[in-house]
């Protein structure tokens, strides 16, 4: 009775309320993720008992095959094997790729570090270019300041919609075929092959950030507290540091959940490109040999990823800005309680 | 929205040009207005569209040959006076390619981007004028679909739909249709509880009446901007996909099947990969920037 009042009361407060509703959010995510990527598959795939022999061509007997098709529950009703299928991802059990014969889960947990790796250090670079040209840019004055201003903005569009797959294959050809700088393959965590590969996921989301930043920075040195504090003899950088930058930052941390995300996307073109392992590779393999197991699991995964880092990017929210911290996340409601600024993806920002 | 704000802050003022004369000079003055407006990033990306167009409408205007013609001897020949591209493995020319491959590059990612807002027009206005519990349901199955970066979607879609250009089209579009959704419904949200949709409804005009009228124009101005934009965007993606060989493939001139194809030879010849991709860069921007243009007038 009683540890049910302190349960109860401990639910009221905001703070958990809002962990909790973020965690059930994520639990239904992973599911309809799931859900719909196994049904999918399933639906168009066909039979994935050719994947399991050794995809087209194969010449296997009708008894290999059934006992094939035994081995994997395949003769079971699709109701039953998405039944399984859930059960084991709920207890990590992602059962065993068809194609390459082992745990998906030993899959994952090997491409896993890699792919973080490579995402986690391109999305640091691409935070310390936009911030150096987002003050760089609201600083400059004079007529040549504003000319170098308006060619960094000209640039940060163009960062922006740079595709990984050109970029990447002009850094290999300038830095790696001409100069030979930087290898053009990478693998592991070697710091002279995980340049090149860095960079190219990095800069169009330096250029993305960029802008975003510009516009909150100038936006930031325009209001009120900014004036009063210049007004009461603070320096350019003191205003800087003490008063806008925490704002000119804000909508860029809430973007980096997106950014986490078109990361991820460029990883697959990025990690085929360099030839480096990881988790985009196994995806995209999977895909091509609809290995449905390896699919479902690293489909789920990312998910997943995309979940914790909105959690994490809505929790850096509330330390830089004090005034949503009463506040609870509506789970559900497109955008939560974030600034506007959330709402995704940069073509819809236009 | 961010860069439409700084874009409108240069942009002079509508009546400067207003001065007495003949009509010609009134034009020349309206097409100089026109022009400042759109700034020097704009006049590059209107020419760049404008070279796309020919490219598109008529290739043998701007590169005259075959560009599926082998010349075995001529093969890996380096950019130079006869092939500014240079050309490819089998001695076909680059910049033929190129100017051909418009066509199918652009047509795929207009093709998707229809989609794509085809199908984000409905979720959006349902959700957006429909019942509450149509609004929660379809921002749920948003929510999910956002958790899934646009290309591991489209490799999703690709993996059910098997590979091939009309399942990367279809790809593509559902993949960004999820963008488009949530920016119509917020849009027809606000319009739908603006001022002047109210005071409209006072004076006793019908549901109809007032969608026509109000909630339609308002909401679509801003979409034009954006789905130009998302041309840009979507003839990235389809290039993703023909890259990573699930797209066009590899002999037919489209732009990341080029890319697909001149892989293989980065090292000895980069010309093979760096024009078609710049083709695609170059698309992109341009689209961003005229969009961008776009939405600050419409604004």
């Amino acid at each position: 009775m009683r540890a049910a009042a302190t349960v109860a009361r401990a639910v009221r407060r905001p703070w958990l309320r809002w962990l909790l509703a973020r965690l059930g959010a994520a639990v239904l995510v992973a599911w309809v993720v799931a859900t719909v990527v196994f049904f999918a598959l399933r639906a168009a795939g066909g039979d994935p008992t050719e994947a399991i022999l050794g995809g087209p061509g194969s010449q296997a007997g009708p008894e290999a095959v059934a006992a094939a098709r035994a081995q994997y529950g395949l003769d079971q009703p699709l109701v039953v094997q998405y039944l399984v299928q859930l059960w084991r991802v709920l207890t990590f059990d992602l059962g065993d790729s068809y194609a390459r014969r082992v745990p998906v889960s030993e899959l994952l947990a090997e491409q896993l570090p890699g792919t973080m790796l490579l995402a986690v250090l391109a999305l640091a670079l691409a935070w310390v270019l936009a911030l150096a040209v987002a003050t760089l840019a609201v600083r400059a004055t004079g007529p040549f300041g504003r000319a170098c201003a308006a060619a960094l903005r000209g640039a940060e569009v163009v960062a922006a919609v740079l595709p990984h797959f050109w970029l990447g294959a002009v850094l290999i050809v300038v830095f790696s075929s001409t100069l030979g700088w930087f290898p053009a393959t990478s693998s592991g965590t070697d710091p002279v092959g995980l340049v090149l590969p860095t960079v190219t996921l990095a800069v169009p989301v330096a250029g993305f950030l960029g802008q975003v930043m510009r516009d909150s920075l100038e936006e930031a040195a325009a209001a009120p507290f900014a004036t009063s504090a210049r007004a009461r003899g603070a320096s350019p950088v003191r205003v800087l540091w003490r008063h806008t930058l925490r704002h000119g930052v804000l909508p860029a941390v809430s973007l980096s959940g997106w950014a986490f995300g078109s990361l991820l996307s460029g990883a697959v073109v990025v990690e085929t490109l360099f030839g480096r392992p990881g988790l985009g590779r196994l995806l995209l393999d999977a895909t091509m040999q609809r290995d449905v197991p390896v699919v479902v699991g690293a489909v789920v995964l990312v998910a997943l990823a995309y979940v914790v880092v909105m959690l994490l990017v809505d929790v850096a929210e509330r330390l830089l800005d004090p005034r949503l911290r009463g506040a609870v996340a509506v789970p559900g409601a497109p955008g939560g309680s974030a600034p506007a600024a959330r709402a995704g993806e940069p073509a819809v920002l236009g | 929205m961010t860069a439409v704000v700084a874009e409108r802050r240069g942009a002079p003022d509508g009546g400067a040009g207003r001065a007495p004369g003949s009509a010609g000079a009134r034009a020349a003055a309206r097409a100089g207005r026109v022009l400042r407006g759109l700034g020097v990033p704009g006049v590059l990306a209107a020419l760049a569209v404008l070279w796309m167009a020919v490219a598109v409408l008529r290739p043998d205007l701007l590169a005259p040959g075959d560009p599926n013609a082998i010349d075995a001897r001529a093969a890996f020949t380096p950019p130079g006076a006869d092939h500014w591209f240079g050309t490819d493995e089998s001695g076909r020319d680059v910049y033929t390619r190129v100017v051909h491959g418009a066509a199918a590059s652009l047509g795929i990612g207009a093709a998707a981007t229809a989609i794509g807002v085809g199908a984000g027009l409905v979720l959006g206005f349902a959700a957006g004028l429909g019942p509450r519990w149509l609004d929660a349901g379809i921002g749920r199955v948003l929510e999910v679909l956002f958790a899934l970066p646009t290309l591991v979607l489209a490799l999703l879609l690709v993996a059910v739909l098997g590979a091939g250009v009309e399942a990367s089209v279809l790809a593509v579009g559902a993949a960004t249709a999820p963008g488009y959704a949530r920016m119509l419904r917020a849009r027809v949200r606000s319009v739908a509880t603006s001022g002047y949709v109210e005071a409209a409804r006072l004076e006793g005009h019908g549901r109809l009446t007032v969608l026509r009228r109000h909630v339609v124009p308002n909401t679509l101005w801003p979409l034009v901007s954006v789905a130009t934009l998302g041309i840009g965007q979507a003839v990235v993606w389809v290039c993703a996909l023909s890259f990573l060989g699930l797209g066009t493939l590899p002999p037919s001139p489209e732009w990341g099947a080029m890319l697909n194809a001149g892989r293989v030879y980065i090292d000895t010849a980069w010309w093979l990969t760096v024009f078609p991709g710049l083709a695609i860069t170059a698309t992109a921007a341009s689209l961003t920037v005229l969009g961008r243009r776009i939405g600050a007038v419409a604004s």
